[in-house]
């Protein structure tokens, strides 16, 4: 099949950047569409040219590396889908794909489509995790954790942090992944300790990235290749809410 | 070639009984005291299970750690795509687990080429994994009533294996992650993302610094240290296509390898029974479907050669149940290598299905008859789905296609029981190392051991060497040795860039992956090994004369690192195919052709072959020397499997 394609190429931060058009005639339907831009990559070097730069790893819609806005959604047209899960039978013969990297002030471009997603890992430093040192902590079914919590823990701890619900936000907020992470530990026993510490560092974090805030358009939810559900956000406000009424 | 089995490998297992080793090794093992603990940097290359855990461990016990990954976060590593489980001998279901039958149960999977004390100590500190796990949220499943379930796994007879649905692996990355992002924040670790290893620095014998490239700028970085400690993994995409993710590679194993670290067992590597099938070309990734679907999925072929009607229509009379022909008590179960073995061995004859003729059907029909579709759903709905998702085939209505792949490799630099390389200050973690699978890994045991290394092992035995070392001299990264590093990295960076070939390093590495994969992949033998040296050696060749690589250095410029790593693939090949080739015995995932029964079962010798190969560089063009660790069975006698 024949696809038309419309890439971001931008050489750094400091170099502005332009959609250049690239056509292939000959994209097997079978193939991921990361698989069709490495096929672009091995035509562009035979001819001399320098390949389009795009981060990716483990290919299976896992590690939360890619990251491309095809035609204006994050990820691509299919729910639940990772940019590198998404197969070129799922386009028509003749389309046309725009693509284009994560857009965000606290995601700087690097080059190309690659931009740096570091502020996230920042995020999780302000207060992500549970304090206990490797050692000898309690047997571990010494707490137990009902199922319907453990299970909702789960839900929002399948978050890929690949920045999807960022590139998508109108506000380009972060909430749907600091949310994330906020609702799996409130949900469980072994997060209570430090809940309220973590809630606002947490956000004010958020915030300090230069992340904009939550309007509920749902933007995020929509394209979360994890499915996270935007009650994380709702469940971040809240206990946002009460930590600071108690920390008062 | 040289066999020696003095001098340089001392395994330092310790006397005693198994049982009481790993205690009375640790009350033997030197301390830091806390005030000298802040004097020391750990370099922590790799931040996947055993690197997150190990940089975490470390820097809360106070030592400096710089750690180091080539992706833009720990978060993203490969240990994150780990679906099954993760074992420990807690005995939570009451099944008669005991952690010496966790220990035998791996050491015999492993078919008896790993070290007792490793494996036992291995299954020893599997229950404080779950515990340290836990709490730190990992969401594992769990029961009604609150407590942790758990599962059989890969065959095993007892139920062993936490899980945390088909994500394992992500929530226990996500669990050392955030425990290291927190030291982050105090400050201990210097977290160092998108930096590749590209070789180390050793003073005076021991390793002192690593030089690394910054992916971002292109720019040479030296950082030195008290300690190297290598997490990073395996060194699968050697054959090109495999289940592990695009960026994992061997270049800071094989760059420690030409700097002295002996390499262990290079051509052990397990092949995966159940993974989809290649579709092309252009296919630069495969995805294994779980395991478990073996227990529902009956594996089948056409009787005869050239049988091109849709499964559907073959009749019950036409088709070949191999593995339930073959090995009728085990059936569609037989472990992971003999799977692999048969399924390759019938598409040799032609009658494997498909366009490419590289597959076999794995058919639900049977258990969607006898259970029902809902039941089918319920077990394996998730699965179905993603192979729909990947096939476009939905596999209630057709069978599957499956074909083995390469998923792991047992194989690394060689280790003693603290995890030390021969190379004093270099430690190995996790799958980098050669230690604790043996010939065959089993299910759910790579993440107990990524974890058990990190958490539970270097924060000991590293104490040990850097107590030893508390007055030796530091060194600074001016150092003639990070000057001498540096050029010659710069150099083959420049060399590279400068050859301006015609074909693209994809071409190269597709290569050297069907040379692998042919040659040195499910069945081997001496014929076809002799060949495939040479030709490695001459593809590589060809390599430096003919590779095209775009772009510049000084920029983000994924090419180049891949061209740098493949460069690294052509030499470790060649010593894959060079070990398989010296091990003149059938035993876990290598089989050598000339050692078989007569209906073609693995013979293993364990008079001759009862040890470990560890390989010794010894310059360019010249051959490398073997030395040989035996590996002595005091607490287990080794027997030959067998599933007929």
């Amino acid at each position: 099949m024949t696809i038309h394609l419309k890439i971001w190429r931008q050489k750094d931060s400091n170099t502005p950047g332009r959609l250049v058009d690239y056509t292939l005639d000959d994209v097997n339907p079978d193939m991921s569409f990361l698989e069709m831009l490495d096929w672009l990559n091995e035509r562009l070097m035979n001819e001399g040219k320098e390949p389009v730069e795009f981060d990716h790893d483990c290919r299976e819609g896992i590690c939360g590396s890619c990251n491309l806005v095809l035609n204006g959604m994050a990820h691509g047209p299919y729910e639940a889908t990772a940019v590198c899960q998404l197969h070129m039978r799922k386009y028509k013969d003749g389309d046309t794909i725009v693509v284009e990297p994560w857009r965000a002030k606290a995601f700087p471009m690097i080059k190309d489509l690659v931009v740096d997603r570091s502020a996230f890992d920042r995020i999780m430093a302000a207060g992500g995790y549970i304090s206990v040192n490797t050692g000898a902590p309690a047997d571990a079914n010494a707490i137990p954790v009902d199922k319907y919590n453990a299970d909702l823990a789960f839900d929002y701890a399948a978050c890929i942090g690949c920045g999807a619900c960022v590139a998508a936000c109108p506000n380009s907020s972060a909430s749907l992944f600091t949310g994330a992470k906020i609702s799996q530990l409130a949900h469980l026993p072994q997060g209570n300790p430090e809940r309220k510490r973590r809630v606002v560092r947490m956000v004010d974090q958020m915030a300090e990235e230069g992340f904009g805030d939550c309007s509920n358009y749902a933007e995020c939810e929509a394209v979360c290749p994890a499915e996270i559900s935007i009650t994380s956000i709702a469940k971040m406000r809240r206990e946002y809410f009460n930590a600071l009424s108690e920390i008062e | 070639m040289t066999v020696s089995n003095n001098g340089t490998l001392n395994s330092r297992v310790p006397d005693g009984n198994l049982q009481d080793k790993w205690d009375n090794h640790k009350n033997n093992l030197r301390l830091v005291n806390p005030a000298n603990k802040r004097k020391f940097t750990v370099l922590v290359v790799g931040t996947g299970l055993a690197g997150a855990s190990a940089a975490a461990s470390l820097a809360e016990l106070g030592y400096n750690v710089k750690a180091f990954t080539i992706l833009d976060s720990p978060r993203r590593s490969h240990s994150i795509a780990a679906q099954g489980g993760i074992n420990a001998a807690k005995n939570y279901p009451n099944d008669g687990d005991t952690i010496w039958r966790l220990f035998h149960d791996t050491i015999k999977g492993g078919d008896y080429r790993s070290r007792e004390a490793n494996v036992y100590r291995l299954a020893q500190v599997s229950n404080s994994i779950i515990d340290q796990c836990v709490a730190q949220g990992v969401p594992f499943a769990r029961e009604y009533g609150g407590l942790l379930d758990n599962r059989s796994f890969g065959g095993a007879q007892v139920s062993r294996t936490f899980y945390a649905r088909g994500q394992t692996g992500q929530q226990l990355l996500l669990g050392a992650y955030s425990a290291m992002m927190r030291q982050v924040a105090t400050g201990k670790i210097q977290m160092f993302p998108r930096r590749e290893m590209l070789d180390l620095v050793k003073v005076d014998g021991k390793a002192k610094g690593i030089v690394t490239r910054n992916l971002t700028t292109g720019e040479i970085e030296r950082y030195a240290g008290d300690a190297v400690l290598l997490c990073t993994g395996g060194y699968g995409n050697v054959y090109y296509l495999s289940t592990m993710a695009k960026n994992c590679n061997a270049t800071a194993i094989w760059r420690c390898y030409k700097r002295g670290a002996q390499f262990g067992n290079p051509s052990f590597t397990q092949i995966h029974p159940t993974c989809i099938p290649v579709s092309g070309k252009y296919q630069s990734k495969l995805t294994l479907m779980s395991e478990s679907l073996r227990n529902d999925g009956r594996v089948w072929v056409p009787m005869k050669k050239g049988d091109n009607r849709p499964p559907n229509e073959i009749p019950e009379e036409d088709r070949d149940y191999y593995l339930e022909r073959r090995y009728p008590s085990f059936g569609n179960l037989a472990p992971r290598d003999v799977s692999s073995r048969s399924a390759k061995y019938v598409c040799d004859e032609g009658r494997g299905v498909g366009k490419s003729g590289l597959a076999v059907y794995m058919d639900f029909a049977d258990s969607i008859k006898r259970l029902g579709a809902d039941v089918i759903r319920a077990r394996y709905g998730n699965l179905f789905a993603m192979y729909e998702k990947i096939t476009a085939e939905n596999p209630y209505e057709v069978p599957m296609r499956i074909f083995p792949a390469v998923h792991f490799t047992m194989g690394g630099l060689w280790v003693d029981y603290n995890l030390s390389s021969n190379i004093p200050g270099l430690y190995v973690l996790g799958e980098a190392n050669f230690a604790d699978h043996g010939g065959n890994r089993l299910g759910a045991s790579a993440l107990m051991q990524g974890l058990a290394d990190g958490y539970f092992v270097i924060p000991y035995t590293l104490s040990d060497y850097l107590a030893e070392n508390l007055h030796s001299e530091k060194i600074g990264t001016d150092h003639e040795a990070f000057d001498k590093a540096e050029k010659e990295t710069t150099d083959r960076i420049s060399k590279l860039l400068n050859v301006k070939g015609k074909k693209t390093v994809l071409d190269f590495h597709r290569e050297l992956g069907d040379l692998m994969w042919d040659n040195v992949g499910m069945s081997r033998n001496r014929e076809n090994l002799e060949s495939v040296i040479k030709k490695i050696s001459e593809l590589r060749e060809e390599f430096w004369k003919d590779v095209n690589i775009p772009g510049e250095n000084n920029t983000l410029n994924k090419y180049l690192e891949y061209a740098l790593r493949v460069a690294d693939y052509m030499e470790l090949g060649e010593l894959m195919a060079r070990d398989a080739l010296d091990r003149e015995e059938s035993c876990g995932g290598h089989f050598r052709e000339e050692h078989q029964t007569e209906d073609g079962e693995a013979v293993r010798d364990d008079e001759n072959f009862s040890n470990v190969s560890s390989w010794e560089y010894k310059g360019e063009d010249k051959e490398p020397e073997k030395h040989v660790e035996d590996l002595n069975f005091e607490f287990v006698t080794p027997t030959q499997r067998s599933y007929k």
